[in-house]
């Protein structure tokens, strides 16, 4: 990206002015490294993200983001439904509310060693990953709306999780507002034998070993220590919000002119909140949301399986779980005073500072835990929400470490075998149906999520807690 | 991941897409023609057509677990009919790379080239 087009405020924050039919200013956090390799459609999708109906503040772009469809993925966007503000599908996106857990194993590197191997077959054969690949659990209609309706809440109902896992998900596992009755039959049968499942392209599974800790007082009360084992999940609402995201654009695209919405891109597919369109399309996503929820409790649950048949004593208990993807109405301070705004994170993580009732009570001094996935053989992180971040980025961070380069350039680039063989040599063990699958996901094709976490932590969007590396990871 | 079909007619253009799609997920020539399914699209204009068309086939590729290799479509106004020809997949042998989510309408077209051919691209989420 050009930094003429920019204003820079500070090494890390860079404006976009408004102009033209802009109804507010762009907003990015990042370095200018991470600036200068943006690509100019990050630059044209926040102008155009700015241009939509009851958008407040600015159109925000977080440190990893990218080219998205119709939104950046890394962007982040708020709308008040009382200055006749839009749900947009567009902003959400196909994987509504993939997102990141993770488990504590009370492990040390030592104990994993000697049974990696073995590990890394076992959680393969357990947890159904890559194209294809189905559950155990087939779901009919009324099982289907009760899950949609209950999320994490319902697989914990069903026998897949604890109780005590829920306190560790965003909306305590399960997204008010639900309606599974305006999600269509097609998106229901389309997940009807996916639940359990990780997905493909850059989902995973991975056994992490915590490489550093930051002093931060939240690595502290999560008991989170150097050579530590961690396991991270990484997936979404599968079928069902893919189907649901094709189905409300594509609504959303013929209804625009009937709302008098122009679009700049029609990915931008939007609806008024208080309108049908917006409220039915806020249902379906509630209900895809709490599909994602089910879904990582489930693969939790085959992976304490897994577990429990090397280390019998281990229990995994549930760190938390952040997701992508998203728009969530949420209470903020605009100029002094409290507005009620739907908040789109597309590739973006909620990161609430210290205080938040949405925090866990116990966690609630410290900020809100933020996992932020990296590649199967760079690193992840675990961050924490802070105080200014709230008025940054309505209390918002990055979400990985972005893509470099398309996945055919990739593919030229690398092959499978020779990755995994190199990737086995650092000690990281691959697991994948797919060869060609593995080479799309080299680590060579991302980002440097370190560069990226550090720009979120320079911005004061989020601060590092711990920095964990792969020793397995269960790729789809 | 951006997918482009060209060809000397509109449906001719429609089959290439179709194709690149099939190449996001595996190699089309491993694919044989074991069996068929039957696709019709009506959309308001030819890019809308495209992108029903797409996402009729990931639908039926995501609940049907098959994949497809030939294609024969035909278009009269907005109105789209199309045999799919594939087989169930195989993850041994196809090795699919990738799930695809959807089709986009990112950088969505439907238009006619130099020398009277035809292209039509979109990008998919995969």
């Amino acid at each position: 990206m050009d930094l003429n087009l920019l204003s820079r405020v500070s090494a890390y924050e860079w404006h976009i002015p408004q102009k033209g039919t802009m109804r507010v200013p762009g907003i990015i956090y990042a370095d200018e490294s991470l600036v200068r390799d943006m690509d100019l459609k990050v630059y044209e999708q926040v102008v155009n993200v700015a241009t939509l109906p009851g958008i407040v503040q600015a159109s925000f772009a977080m440190p990893d983001a990218h080219w998205g469809y119709g939104f950046p993925i890394g962007g982040v966007a708020a709308f008040d439904p009382q200055q006749n503000g839009v749900v947009s599908a567009g902003g959400v996106g196909f994987d509504i509310s993939c997102g990141v857990r993770a488990l504590y194993t009370g492990l040390r590197t030592d104990d994993i060693t000697p049974v990696k191997e073995k590990l890394a077959d076992l959680l393969f054969a357990q947890v159904p990953a890559g194209v294809g690949s189905t559950g155990r659990l087939h779901l009919k209609s009324k099982e289907m709306d009760n899950m949609l309706a209950g999320g994490a809440q319902w697989a914990v109902q069903q026998g897949y999780g604890t109780v005590k896992d829920l306190s560790r998900i965003e909306e305590h596992g399960c997204m008010a507002g639900a309606k599974p009755g305006c999600v269509s039959d097609h998106a229901k049968k389309r997940q009807q034998d996916e639940m359990g499942t990780l997905g493909s392209g850059n989902h995973y599974l991975e056994i992490q070993e915590v490489v550093e800790t930051y002093h931060d007082p939240l690595s502290e009360k999560l008991g989170i220590h150097t050579g530590d084992i961690l396991v991270s999940i990484h997936c979404g609402s599968r079928g069902l919000g893919h189907q649901i995201g094709t189905e409300y654009l594509k609504k959303m695209v013929e209804a625009a002119s009937r709302y008098g919405i122009t679009l700049p891109d029609r990915e931008l597919a939007c609806a008024p909140i208080d309108s049908p369109l917006g409220q039915e399309y806020l249902g379906a996503m509630r209900a895809a949301m709490n599909c994602a929820l089910a879904n990582r409790e489930i693969v939790t649950h085959l992976v304490r399986q897994a577990f429990s048949e090397i280390f019998p004593q281990t229990s995994l208990p549930l760190l938390y779980d952040v997701s992508h993807n998203t728009c969530k109405m949420e209470e903020h301070q605009i100029g002094g005073r409290s507005r009620r705004l739907f908040v789109h994170r597309k590739g973006a993580t909620r990161a609430f500072g210290p205080g938040h009732a949405s925090i866990p009570a116990d966690l609630q001094a410290f900020g809100q835990p933020v996992l932020i996935g990296g590649t199967m053989g760079t690193a992840s992180y675990l961050l924490v929400g802070t105080k200014e971040g709230m008025a940054l980025a309505y209390g918002s961070a990055c979400h990985g470490a972005g893509r470099s380069m398309s996945r055919h350039q990739a593919t030229r680039q690398w092959k499978g075998q020779r990755v995994i063989q190199e990737l086995a040599a650092h000690g990281i063990f691959i697991r994948s149906p797919s060869a060609r699958g593995v080479a799309e996901e080299a680590p060579g094709a991302y980002k440097d999520v370190s560069a990226v976490v550090d720009a979120a932590e320079q911005a004061h969007l989020a601060r590092k807690a711990a920095k964990m590396r792969p020793l397995i990871c269960i790729k789809g | 991941m951006g997918i482009r079909g060209f060809g000397v007619t509109k449906p001719q253009a429609f089959e290439q897409a179709a194709l690149a799609l099939t190449a996001v997920i595996t190699d089309p020539q491993q694919v044989d023609p074991q069996m068929e399914r039957h696709f019709t699209c009506d959309a308001p204009d030819d890019e809308l057509l495209l992108v029903d068309w797409l996402n009729a086939l990931i639908y039926e590729m995501a609940c049907g677990h098959v994949i497809f290799g030939r294609f024969d479509v035909t278009i009269t106004d907005h109105h789209l009919s199309a045999i799919a020809h594939g087989e169930p997949v195989d993850r041994s042998k196809h090795e699919p790379a990738v799930e695809i989510k959807g089709a986009t309408y990112t950088e969505l077209a439907v238009r006619q080239i130099e020398g009277n051919g035809w292209v039509a691209q979109c990008v998919v989420d995969v």
